[in-house]
């Protein structure tokens, strides 16, 4: 039995959709950023998905860069949590409501 | 076979992403988006893609959720409280990821013969070998230039968590 290719887009816009839903609802900035990071992975399955359809590697090799630069986003970001925390002693994204730390 | 293990990966994926997003506790929401990874990972060998699923355990299940279940422990983050901007978000939030859920299903099932079906095996397997020629032959570039990115965030990490002194 095959899958169809579409059963997988199908998988990839249910895990966006409860990523982009997650990203509204949740108020803790760790998880909202959780949230970006699950809407990262989601649009990945699309791009091995497609990849896997046309044979092509490009699509594979696009993977590989978002994962690199996710790895990059999370540090930062991550560091960019705890220098607010330090500030402002909470994590509630709407007491986070200035630029100035 | 290969249709019952993408139904129960695939559920998978879809519990851990419901319990992120019902859980109040951020601890909980780190260990089922892991669940996620994981089963991403197998979805991805499903798919003919053996070193991305390599990856994708160890980048994503390893490196940054090691690196987010340490910063939630260090920050001491408990339950999240529910604020008068959250009601808002669940006005908009649910209707909109609904509506743009049902458009996509809508447009990928409708496309579902012309997109045809993955099949493992005769030549559809893509190795580590033919990801590596792309990468380190026509994509040289590039990946250097995302080794100076990792840096450039490693020193922007340190800086911007250093305790200011």
């Amino acid at each position: 039995m095959v899958v169809p290719i579409a059963y997988y887009l199908v998988l990839s816009a249910i895990l966006f959709s409860i990523g982009v839903a997650a990203f509204l609802i949740k108020r803790n900035i760790i998880t909202v950023f959780m949230a970006i990071e699950l809407m990262l992975n989601a649009v990945n399955l699309t791009f091995v998905a497609f990849a896997h359809r046309w044979h092509q590697v490009s699509g594979q090799i696009f993977v590989f860069f978002v994962m690199v630069v996710a790895a990059a986003e999370a540090a930062v970001g991550l560091a960019i949590i705890i220098a607010v925390f330090r500030t402002r002693n909470t994590l509630n994204v709407d007491q986070v409501n200035l630029m100035k730390l | 076979m290969y249709l019952v293990i993408f139904f129960i990966f695939g559920t998978f994926c879809i519990a851990g992403a419901l319990n992120l997003l019902l859980q109040r506790h951020p601890i909980n929401s780190a260990l089922s988006l892991i669940v996620v990874m994981t089963s991403l990972a197998v979805l991805y060998l499903l798919l003919g893609a053996e070193f991305l699923a390599a990856a994708q355990v160890i980048v994503y299940s390893g490196a940054i959720m090691v690196l987010f279940t340490f910063v939630i422990m260090l920050l001491n983050a408990g339950e999240e409280e529910r604020t008068r901007g959250s009601r808002a978000a669940y006005i908009v939030g649910f209707p909109g990821a609904a509506a743009l859920l049902g458009l996509l299903t809508y447009i990928f099932l409708s496309l579902r013969a012309p997109l045809g079906n993955a099949q493992l095996g005769g030549g559809t397997l893509v190795t580590t070998h033919d990801l590596s020629r792309v990468l380190f032959r026509d994509l040289l570039l590039p990946f250097e230039v995302t080794s100076v990115l990792i840096l450039i965030a490693i020193l922007g990490a340190v800086v911007l968590a250093r305790r200011e002194s």
